[in-house]
């Protein structure tokens, strides 16, 4: 396999002026993350700071309406509200190591920005988020987090102003600092190493899962389900099942309004390959390679792009990817309130959505677990607006 | 496969004592009507290479004068197939070597073996692709080289001797230095370093050595002298010609 990919997809797509940092980070990777120095610090923060281990809660009410066992992996209740504050801790602590002052990310529900701010103020770096302009307006709860922690929140005005725009801006800036600035990437997706890099702090959510799930039933579970969008909560979770020949494996992409035709964010089911932020990998696109907008009701999920590992996974067969829509999602949103007095993500409502639209096809009394990546206090908005839109 | 006719283009302006100059236009600027227009004007004012954009939506290595450019060219319909089907239609009016200049995606999905061989027939002399560093470049290149285009090799202040030797033993056309670790974009002043960055590039490359990214005016030139074998310049003349103006105007100052 060629360096930096996954089968056909991933690589390292950037400008050569960007090769000497991802270079330099590589290098870092392969140093301090091994190091007892970083393994000790990095262990601490997430059992300290972020408040590892998350919990495995099993959910006994929607189990009896859906007539399979749910369980939920919550991230939610990660500090911050998601999973992303495992990454961004874990590359806060290595660009501290690597000697640089600063960091830059993007974000598109602002949960990523919100877990960088976070991770900056607490290593005490200075701290820089891209956030497409929709996406501010949109997560405006968020953006007054980040700048409370001391960050800077630039909006996008560029291109279709969401997510990939803030990738577009984050790297172009990344460009022009890179002596000494790390670009804090927030999915496992971009050009090599971020992918691995990505998936070594995310991975922490499936080995939790696994451990904790042994000791709670002392076997395997039937299925993992987990949302995918750039798909680094995904694939922290599917990382430790993947040689579990036995699990089944599901990621769920945003199908949008899932009328035929309709803008989503499901490259994986809906896309075709191509070459966006640095990687192969399936993509939303014309037939002249121009980049497509993407649309979910979920902004985490709102990219026209995905991960090379995901796309690996589904060329080889090991995950399926199936998708849910806006109505779908919100459905789910709402059952787990109602049911389970959770508030989840509308990211991870997709995940929680399919396990239920799929109810009929899961065995009776299987064990599912879904990842539950994120809360969804910063949806609330959003969700009322959709009830409005839609009279429910 | 050594391809000469761009490098002999630069060799030509320099041995007439002269910067060969590089004028860079996104295909379908200012409107698809005046394009081919302005090309055959750049070309009738002294451009030795003329370089053509080919648009893409998430242009990353590019500033906000070019993309905005780009993405107004690709409202109004611009694709691969329009750029190459109009140059060749005119390409036996320019005198100019021609190379196109964008990102991967593009010319990935038009498949790059037939983007090799229509690149070809349309009389395009080289290809400079934004994204596309040395690791994953090679068999394109060769590719390419069997079509007689250039890859022309991309690099900056930041890439090392070694790089720079890497993508000397296969680059072909000229180097393209880029003057700042930043995007497209006229800047009013050059860093410092570039000196030590382009004698290093005149020392490793074989083929002529042009600056582009940031040059707005030949003044910032002066101080480089010996270094530069030709100049790139793309916003200041996007900006340029946004105004109203004429392209023959604009190389009047660089000529």
């Amino acid at each position: 396999m060629k360096r930096g990919y996954f089968g056909d997809f991933g690589g390292q797509f950037v400008p050569e002026l960007l090769m000497p940092p991802l270079l330099e980070l590589e290098e870092a990777m392969g140093k301090i993350l091994k190091s007892a120095e970083f393994q000790q610090e990095f262990t601490s923060l997430l059992k300290n700071f972020v408040g590892r281990p998350t919990a495995l809660t099993y959910c006994a009410n929607l189990s009896r309406e859906l007539g399979f066992n749910l369980w939920l992996k919550r991230e939610d209740l990660a500090h911050t509200g998601a999973h992303k504050i495992n990454n961004t801790v874990g590359q806060a602590l290595l660009t501290k190591m690597m000697g640089k002052p600063r960091m830059i990310a993007e974000t598109g529900a602002g949960q990523h920005g919100v877990a960088t701010a976070t991770a900056a103020a607490l290593l005490d770096l200075e701290c820089e988020i891209y956030m497409g302009a929709v996406d501010v307006k949109r997560q405006s709860h968020n953006v007054r987090r980040m700048e409370l922690f001391g960050a800077k929140c630039i909006p996008v005005e560029s291109g279709t102003q969401t997510l990939k725009d803030a990738i577009n801006a984050a790297l172009r800036m990344w460009i022009a600092n890179q002596r000494t600035t790390h670009y804090c990437f927030g999915t496992a997706a971009g050009p090599h190493p971020f992918p691995l890099l990505v998936r070594e702090f995310q991975s922490i959510i499936g080995r939790e899962a696994k451990q904790q799930f042994k000791e709670r039933t002392g076997e395997m579970p039937y299925m993992v389900v987990a949302c995918v969008g750039g798909g680094s909560n995904a694939i922290g979770m599917f990382h430790e099942f993947v040689s579990e020949e036995s699990v089944k494996i599901v990621g769920v992409e945003a199908a949008g309004t899932g009328e035929p035709g309709c803008f989503n964010s499901a490259p994986i089911n809906l896309g075709t390959p191509g070459v966006l932020h640095g990687a192969h990998s399936l993509l939303l696109q014309s037939e002249d390679g121009q980049i497509l907008p993407s649309h979910s009701i979920s902004a985490g999920l709102d990219y026209p792009g995905v991960g090379p590992e995901h796309v690996h996974l589904h060329a080889s067969g090991r995950v399926q990817y199936g998708m849910v829509n806006d109505s779908q999602a919100i459905n789910a949103f709402k059952m787990l309130c109602h049911n389970e007095g959770i508030l989840p993500a509308l990211e991870s409502s997709h995940a929680v959505a399919w396990a239920i639209e799929n109810k009929d096809s899961i065995p009776k009394g299987a064990n599912v677990i879904v990842n539950l990546s994120g809360r969804g206090d910063k949806d609330m908005d959003i969700f009322e607006d959709y009830l409005k839109q839609h009279g429910k | 496969m050594i391809i000469t006719t761009l490098a002999d283009k630069i060799n030509d302006a320099n041995a007439k004592g002269r910067t060969a100059l590089i004028p860079f236009l996104p295909g379908g600027y200012p409107d698809k009507e005046k394009f081919w227009k302005e090309i055959l004007e750049l070309d009738a004012n002294g451009a030795d290479i003329i370089e053509i954009g080919m648009p893409f939506s998430d242009p990353v290595a590019d500033g906000p004068v070019v993309e905005a450019a780009s993405l107004k060219c690709l409202d109004a319909g611009v694709n691969l197939k329009w750029i190459l089907e109009g140059l060749a239609k005119v390409r036996s009016q320019i005198n100019a070597g021609i190379v196109l200049m964008g990102y991967y995606n593009p010319v990935l999905q038009y498949g790059l073996e037939k983007f090799a061989k229509d690149a070809n027939s349309a009389g395009v002399n080289g290809l400079i692709i934004a994204d596309l560093p040395y690791e994953e470049g090679v068999e394109f290149r060769d590719l390419l080289a069997k079509n007689e285009v250039a890859l022309v090799p991309l690099v900056g202040l930041n890439t090392s001797p070694e790089r720079m030797k890497l993508y000397a033993d296969g680059g072909n056309g000229f180097c393209y230095f880029v003057s700042v670790l930043g995007t497209t974009g006229d800047r009013d002043s050059l860093p410092e370093e570039i000196k030590v960055g382009l004698k290093q590039a005149k020392e490793i490359f074989n083929i002529p050595v042009a600056l582009g990214f940031g040059l707005k005016h030949p003044s910032q030139l002066i101080q480089l002298e010996g270094l530069v074998d030709a100049a790139v310049f793309g916003s200041a003349l996007i900006r340029h010609l946004g105004d109203g103006k004429s392209c023959a105007e604009f190389m009047k100052v660089w000529k």
